[in-house]
């Protein structure tokens, strides 16, 4: 085995899009480490979902030889709502390669865990990618890499990971940048986790990397955090193929199966040392915090204790969602999940529905809340069903974030009306270049949870980007808007707005739910109230032509199939009271037009 | 339930793939550039008639509905060679379809004599923006000459087809259009409303913004309106979209409600034999192909199952006046169809209001037996996102 000096370990902080997993597998190739017949493009992306929406959720890593080097590339999550997760990863490495679209810029996250990795000492390294492209403008980028992070811009390398172009440089300043790890093997052990998946026949497969002392194979193990002891039965390396080996020294990156089913005991960030010489643990261990939550239902009541099940084996693979039993009165039983962020609750549910086949209503998302009740007491609220009355309330206390947004100049007007709109107080605004600009905001996250993403996009044209991260809780004037369907309130609907918002929340609530509510056979009246006072009204008018005119000979079939297929869409309504919802309804919320 | 069909003896539906124009709404199959494919596709309808014949399949066709397309376009000997090939019970009906603007009094005449009982006009409106909006090229001259011909040759029964809801049309437009067919007493009136069928010129011109979608409200006010001139003119309600006076309803349709065997003759036409249900090959020269190959015209075919045929049942009798027998489980839903005005409960059954009969699909909907009591179940192409269940 080479000497430690010959070790490199690194991350890709990279935005979606600007070829991270292109060049992971130009990497690949350039290291052998994968025939090339067996390529199949980005191979680091494993999960479907994953490869479907350019992104990662779990980190990976794989082990590589260049030249008479080492080298370790851990994939970094590439989503906001994975920021804890990116620096655990980023906390396993010596060093960082920061790749750039060529054309694009640096984007609000990629800059956001540049500076995580600046704060963690890591040497960066920092490359525009796609220069073959013929809107490649490297020079300006480079500026304006050098403006915020300060790394001269004739330092910044270009290449190409589509053609390869440059790619073999990049890892040669990659040897000759980053730092080589350093270590005692015979220390107390330290390892750090950064990253757990389930896997159904092994049980949970950690990703290590060992600061200091051995790792070895069959050793009694204590994971410091949750002060459980495990067996190391299986511990290696990724080439990317998982490849057993005795001991993972010091520097070296592994991974390690010790009979955990449960990815809630093999946490990121967790510390694993020895048993009979245990090291102390490692720094920036973190529980997960949810920050968003939204009701999951099964659309047939029938499905309840299926989903029950589904969520019980999704969390063995993702410890960082909550769930809790809840029963509403529209809705029947289901739970109150809480998520990391938006990304992870859209692809938590996708997983539900795809993975365990069950079709869901999901409530739209909300924040949790403290309301301070007049007896001195107070109560956590994940749902805004469970508001307390406002008379019991002394005042309610939201989540607010620091939002850090990148933009082109052109679009600081609309996005500082967009801020403005969403009770934001502005903290920041910099010229990164004459074209870029860095803008940055206290809003409340119950505000970025309704569509503020979409809304960034659409108003910037897609070139914007953003990042948040929790800045505590601040007092609000916050009112519960209850709807009213057929005259009965749905729980599932309710919302806890600003009360400078509610009126016109109310409004376009109604005229949404209108919109989407199909008509039925009599009126529906939709109402919006606070503590039981309409204020808005819509009326959903009764349906009155539902036949096929014509129904003769050829026709009888197809009326028939018709008859079937309005049927089976009935069914995939939610049925409240007499009224059938449709599961979009119950997101309606997100989808309120500014 | 259903009177006047013959369970023993099937209809004969001919289908006549021919026209000179195609109106914007047609979802039916016709050609307007095949008019020289006319003698040689009669003729493979009298040996296909024949074969049938041969084989046991037709004894005696108590009914026979010549379609289109525009069957008037064939020449009148032609279309009396082709009846006269069908056997047929001596009381049997015979209908012909007709296009306003291509049948006069001699080719009625030649219909009389070859037997036909009744001639279905197409009518659709007698205004001149209506007629335009639904790409129509007759005007309300031809339908005046062509029911006076009607009552010269002294056919027993005719039927004018109306539509409304085309766009532009407006309640003045169909109050006038009421009043002259209603003025030329017609035994029989079907009035439908516009659909929009895919694929169709209207339904490209309806997606390209250029005319409004039928609105459903105003097709259901130009409904009822209809229904209570067409009430107090003497003509009853029977079918969905038809109205007769006592004795003069369509039996040939009627057997399609009652789910009774038709046999399929020419292109695209649809048969129903025992629970098997076909569609002829789809264009003349295939058919005409076909069968001077000695094959079966028949492209494709589906089984209908006994459940599935309940089913059919219900919807179907549910459109018609004589509606279908109280279900005995379905209480509840039958309560609130009834509470919202849709139906009425008399003598064992449940017939729909003029209400109900606008909402006929939700009706039918209500009264189904449910998808997993169904041992034929619905086809699978109607149950998406269904799949096998992790478990």
């Amino acid at each position: 085995m080479p000497p430690i000096e010959r070790f490199r370990s690194f991350s890709i902080i990279a935005h979606i899009d600007h070829g991270k997993s292109t060049l992971a597998d130009r990497i690949l190739e350039l290291c052998k480490a994968v025939d090339s017949r067996d390529m199949r493009a980005q191979y680091l992306d494993s999960m479907d979902l994953e490869r479907e929406r350019g992104i990662t959720i779990k980190a990976q890593n794989v082990r590589l030889d260049w030249k008479d080097h080492v080298l370790n590339l851990i994939d970094t999550p590439g989503h906001v709502d994975f920021g804890y997760e990116v620096s655990r990863s980023l906390a396993a490495c010596e060093g960082a390669l920061l790749l750039v679209d060529a054309s694009q810029g640096i984007e609000a996250q990629t800059l956001a865990n540049c500076y995580q990795a600046l704060e963690a000492d890591l040497t960066i390294v920092a490359a525009l990618n796609k220069i073959d492209l013929p809107a490649a403008e490297p020079d300006k980028r480079a500026e304006e890499i050098e403006r915020v992070l300060g790394i001269p811009a004739h330092e910044v390398l270009r290449i190409s990971a589509k053609t390869g172009e440059g790619v073999e440089a990049l890892l040669d300043a990659i040897v000759a940048q980053v730092p080589p790890p350093s270590g005692d093997p015979d220390a107390p052990l330290q390892a750090l986790m950064f990253d757990s998946v389930y896997d159904p026949y092994r049980g949970v497969v950690s990703s290590v990397r060992v600061f200091e002392g051995t790792l070895t194979s069959g050793a009694k193990l204590l994971y410091v955090n949750a002060g459980a002891n495990h067996d190391a039965e299986e511990i290696g390396v990724r080439r990317p193929g998982m490849t057993p080996v005795a001991a993972l020294g010091p520097g070296e990156v592994g991974y390690l199966i010790a009979g955990i089913k449960d990815v809630g005991e093999a946490r990121v960030g967790e510390t694993v040392t020895t048993a009979v010489k245990p090291g102390v643990a490692m720094p920036g261990y973190r529980e997960p915090k949810p920050m968003v939550f939204c009701g999951l239902y099964p659309v047939d009541g029938d499905e309840y204790a299926l989903l029950r099940e589904s969520l019980e084996k999704l969390r063995l693979n993702d410890s960082s969602f909550t769930y809790e039993p809840e029963t509403s009165g529209a809705l029947g039983f289901g739970f109150r999940c809480g998520f990391l962020g938006l990304l992870h609750m859209e692809i938590t549910r996708e997983r539900l529905e795809r993975e365990y086949r069950l079709s869901l209503v999901a409530t739209a998302p909300n924040v949790e809340y403290v309301a301070h009740l007049t007896n001195g007491g107070t109560e956590i609220v994940d749902n805004p069903s469970s508001l307390p009355p406002t008379n019991d309330t002394d005042f309610i206390e939201e989540p607010y974030t620091t939002v850090t947004m990148l933009t082109p100049t052109e679009y600081v007007g609309t996005l500082m009306e967009l801020c403005q709109q969403r009770r934001g107080e502005m903290g920041k605004m910099e010229y990164l270049s004459e074209e870029r600009v860095e803008l940055v905001y206290e809003l409340p996250l119950a505000e970025i949870v309704m569509d503020f993403f979409d809304q960034l996009k659409s108003r910037t044209k897609g070139y914007a980007s953003l990042d948040y991260e929790p800045s505590g809780y601040r007092r609000s004037n916050l009112v519960k808007v209850d709807v009213l369907l057929n005259s009965a309130p749905v729980d599932a609907f309710s919302a806890i707005v600003h009360r400078d918002k509610a009126y016109d929340y109310g409004r376009r609530m109604t005229q949404k739910l209108r919109e989407l509510i199909p008509r039925q056979l009599f009126d529906v009246p939709i109402q919006a109230a606070i503590s039981g006072r309409i204020i808005a009204r819509e009326t959903v008018k009764a349906k009155r032509k539902d036949v096929i005119a014509k129904c003769y000979g050829g026709d009888i079939s197809r009326k028939r199939k018709l008859l079937d297929r309005q049927k089976e869409g009935k069914k995939r309504m939610k049925q409240i009271g007499r009224v059938e919802v449709p599961q979009e309804a119950f997101v309606a919320a997100l989808t309120l037009d500014d | 339930m259903i009177p006047g069909v013959d369970p023993d003896r099937p209809g004969v539906y001919v289908h006549v793939p021919f026209c000179t124009h195609r109106c914007d709404y047609c979802a039916f199959t016709t050609f307007t550039d095949r008019g020289h494919l006319i003698g040689e596709y009669v003729d493979a309808c009298v040996t296909h008639v024949g074969r049938l014949v041969a084989s046991g399949r037709l004894v005696e066709a108590a009914t026979v509905y010549v379609g289109g397309g525009t069957p008037s376009l064939v020449p009148s000997a032609d279309l009396a060679r082709l009846l006269d090939a069908i056997p047929r019970a001596a009381d049997a009906e015979v209908t012909v379809e007709v296009n306003p603007d291509s049948v006069d009094g001699t080719a009625l005449a030649t219909y009389r004599s070859a037997g036909v009982t009744r001639v279905s006009v197409g009518v659709q409106s007698t205004r001149p923006t209506v007629l335009a909006a639904l790409g129509r090229t007759h005007d309300r001259d031809n339908v005046t000459r062509t029911v006076d011909a009607l009552h010269r040759v002294g056919l027993p029964s005719w039927n004018l087809d109306l539509i409304v809801g085309a766009a532009g049309e407006t309640d003045a437009d169909l109050d006038a259009t009421l009043d002259e067919v209603l003025a030329l007493e017609p035994p029989h009136l079907s009035v439908y409303g516009l659909m929009v069928e895919p694929g169709t010129p209207l339904a490209r011109r309806v997606a390209d913004g250029e005319v409004p979608a039928p609105d459903p409200d105003v097709q259901a006010d130009r409904y009822l309106v209809a229904d209570a001139r067409l009430t107090a003119a003497g003509l009853d309600w029977y079918e969905v979209s038809n109205w007769a006076r006592p004795g003069h309803e369509c039996r040939h349709n009627l057997g399609y409600w009652a789910g009774a065997d038709c046999l399929a003759v020419g292109a695209a036409a649809h048969g129903h034999l025992a629970g098997t249900r076909w569609v002829n090959v789809p264009t003349p020269e295939s058919y005409v192909r076909r069968v001077a190959d000695g094959l079966d015209p028949a492209a494709s075919s589906e089984t209908v199952g006994p459940a599935t045929r309940e089913r059919e049942r219900t919807g179907l009798a549910l459109r018609t006046r004589w509606g279908v027998p109280v279900p005995p489980d379905r209480t509840d839903r039958l309560a609130d169809l009834v509470g919202a005005g849709l139906v009425e409960v008399t003598d064992g059954r449940v017939v729909c209001t003029p209400a109900g009969r606008l909402l006929a699909s939700e009706v039918t909907l209500a009264l189904w037996p449910d998808a997993h009591d169904d041992p034929d179940g619905p086809s699978p192409a109607a149950r998406p996102g269904v799949g096998t269940r992790y478990h």
